[in-house]
């Protein structure tokens, strides 16, 4: 696939191994928490949170300035999970990065519990948005970054979209307000798994061209392999050299990576494995052993 | 005929004149500010000003995104597109997310007459007075329009704010005691209690008055805010006057008549005889014969006094 982040980024030196290495290590703790948590509920979204870690990880464990100890630091970067079915893997990031303790991941979806099925920013420590219904984060994400203009601050806004969700016309509002504004704070990224609830997004409502799509409504746009975590930082430092234009990261990615029977299978959009299945999925997202010689 | 004065031209001049005091205010617009008057603030704060075109929903949430970044959005289009359109932006993202933007409706019921059903907005007190969280007031004059720009902004939470087109009868002055939340006596009486809302205030005054001429004694209440209702002034007034109508621009499915009914069922259970537009559409004519034709007529609000009264005969 194209990959067009640009060549003045000196990616050889910039992002040591040691810090692509710990991410990778990273999103595979994410994955394990989502495939937990779901097991747990037994209800949930595992697909589209498997196929968000990697970002998701590179988000909020490199590339966000944030506070564990202040949730609502105006100073901080915001994040949008505007495909907000994808909540277990943000609920896994926070609680990884510190925002509350692992533990209270395994209340998911349970009564009493700050973890809704769906990202509720009333209540769970470090979640800037409520979302769910689909379609919202560009439009939310476009009046952030204009409070953020307005008030010459200098944080960013990150909005992550589906794929299946860029079919909700609403976001091709937000597309062309972010545009109209310039918005160059704001940064969408494109959860492109390919795979939404009733089947492949290419037969259940093509959305292709994606990049000509976005690019004709104004936006500044990369593509990349959304596993890849060197490209994904590389595309997340990129963004702020762009001036007076929003960027959308088209990010490439396989719906239910890293356990084998949900990779590409819409029927894990949204379910809990069993209990066979949990074990299998733990040992497929367990670290490689490391050689010590 | 009392003065008349243009309840959308006072709104928009209050909203540019609060943008003075308060820097948070923010406005957006749909492509209908020089229907809204939201131009007044556009012209005064262009920078603190959005036009996103014809894009309802969108608006919303970009409002949504400002309050999340400590602004106070005042979102600016049709009632009906607003409640309608961006019902589910509303629902979602505004009241479940108690996030405080402040929806400025315009063209509330039959106001924009002429324009047709298209653009009357007769069911979006009901829609909205649904959604939990959010506030619902109805504004009767220009006076009290410019007296809510200032109670909505500072209202802790969102408000649906549903405004006239059109010139209408002045009530108020800038002494009338608004607050959100608290009904406003207007004018005692014992028989019966009108309970009104929007331009159906100055009628239900007319109407109390063509009572006095019958022998009927007729409270009224000015209840503003049909969410949250008040609900007190409306017990004492079901003890004191046995009976209540309501009148209000607006279907009379799920509106203030419900509202009251609803409050008053359960707790005080008197007659509530309901005026509004009928469960049905209306069509393009002159806004105050429209009034008249479909069922808000003063002769529509003196009929119900005296049918709830009959009723109460029977309680």
């Amino acid at each position: 696939m194209a990959h067009t982040v640009a060549p003045d980024v000196n990616r050889d030196t910039y992002h040591t191994e040691q810090v692509v290495l710990g991410l990778e290590k990273r999103a595979r703790a994410l994955r394990r928490a989502v495939v937990t948590m779901v097991y747990n509920a037994g209800s949930g979204h595992c697909g589209g949170s498997l196929s968000a870690a990697d970002l998701v990880a590179a988000l909020y464990f490199h590339q966000m300035q944030i506070d564990p100890t202040r949730p609502d630091w105006p100073a901080r970067d915001r994040f949008i999970l505007s495909k907000g079915h994808a909540a277990p893997v943000l609920y896994a990031a926070l609680a990884q990065r510190g925002f509350f303790a692992e533990s209270e991941l395994a209340t998911l979806r349970q009564l009493d519990s700050r973890l809704q099925g769906h990202p509720d920013r009333t209540k769970t420590p470090g979640c800037d948005m409520t979302a769910g219904a689909l379609g919202h984060g560009v439009s939310v994400g476009v009046g952030l970054a204009l409070a953020a203009r307005l008030d010459g601050a200098t944080y960013r806004t990150y909005v992550m979209l589906g794929d299946g969700e860029i079919q909700a016309g609403v976001v091709w509002e937000g597309a062309m307000e972010a545009a109209k504004f310039g918005l160059d704070n704001l940064t969408a990224i494109l959860d492109f798994n390919g795979v939404q609830l009733d089947g492949m997004v290419a037969d259940v409502m093509p959305v292709e061209p994606v990049v000509d799509k976005w690019r004709a409504f104004g936006w500044h746009v990369l593509e990349i392999d959304g596993h890849n975590v060197r490209q994904i930082l590389d595309a997340l430092d990129e963004v702020p050299k762009r001036h007076a234009r929003p960027t959308i990261i088209v990010a490439h990615t396989i719906k239910g990576k890293g356990v084998s029977y949900m990779e590409n299978k819409h029927t894990w959009h949204g379910r809990a494995p069993t209990n066979e299945q949990y074990e299998q999925a733990m040992a497929e997202l367990a670290d490689p052993e490391v050689s010590r010689g | 005929m009392a003065e008349l004065e243009s309840v959308r031209v006072a709104y928009g001049q209050a909203l540019a004149e609060y943008g003075a005091k308060n820097p948070n205010v923010v406005v957006l617009d749909a492509d209908v500010s020089a229907s809204t008057q939201s131009h007044y603030f556009a012209s005064k704060f262009p920078g603190r000003f959005f036009n996103v075109g014809v894009a309802e929903p969108g608006m919303v949430d970009v409002a949504v995104g400002l309050a999340l970044g400590g602004k106070v959005p005042f979102v600016n289009t049709f009632a009906f597109l607003l409640a309608f359109r961006a019902a589910e932006q509303i629902r979602t993202c505004v009241a479940y997310s108690k996030v405080g933007v402040k929806l400025a409706a315009h063209y509330g019921g039959l106001s924009d007459s002429f324009d047709g059903p298209t653009h009357h907005s007769v069911s979006d007190v009901a829609a909205m007075r649904g959604l939990p969280n959010l506030a619902v007031v109805v504004v009767a004059d220009g006076p009290e329009a410019r007296l809510a720009v200032p109670a909505v902004a500072e209202y802790p939470g969102p408000v649906y704010l549903r405004l006239n087109r059109n010139e209408v009868p002045v009530l108020f002055d800038e002494r009338h005691p608004f607050q959100i939340g608290k009904g406003v006596t207007l004018r005692p009486g014992g028989d019966v209690t009108i309970v009104a809302a929007g331009v159906m205030v100055s009628r239900s005054l007319e109407a109390a008055e063509e009572l006095r001429r019958a022998g009927i004694d007729a409270r009224v209440l000015e209840m503003h805010t049909v969410k949250p209702l008040d609900v007190d002034l409306l017990l004492t007034a079901a003890s004191e006057t046995g009976c209540l109508v309501t009148a209000e621009e607006h279907s009379v499915v799920g509106g203030l008549g419900s509202a009251v009914a609803e409050a008053l069922s359960e707790r005080a259970p008197v007659p509530v005889v309901r005026v509004g537009l009928p469960d049905r559409f209306a069509e393009s004519g002159p806004y105050f014969a429209l009034l008249d034709r479909y069922g808000m007529a003063v002769a529509d609000v003196v009929g119900a006094a005296k049918r709830a009264i009959a009723l109460s005969g029977d309680f």
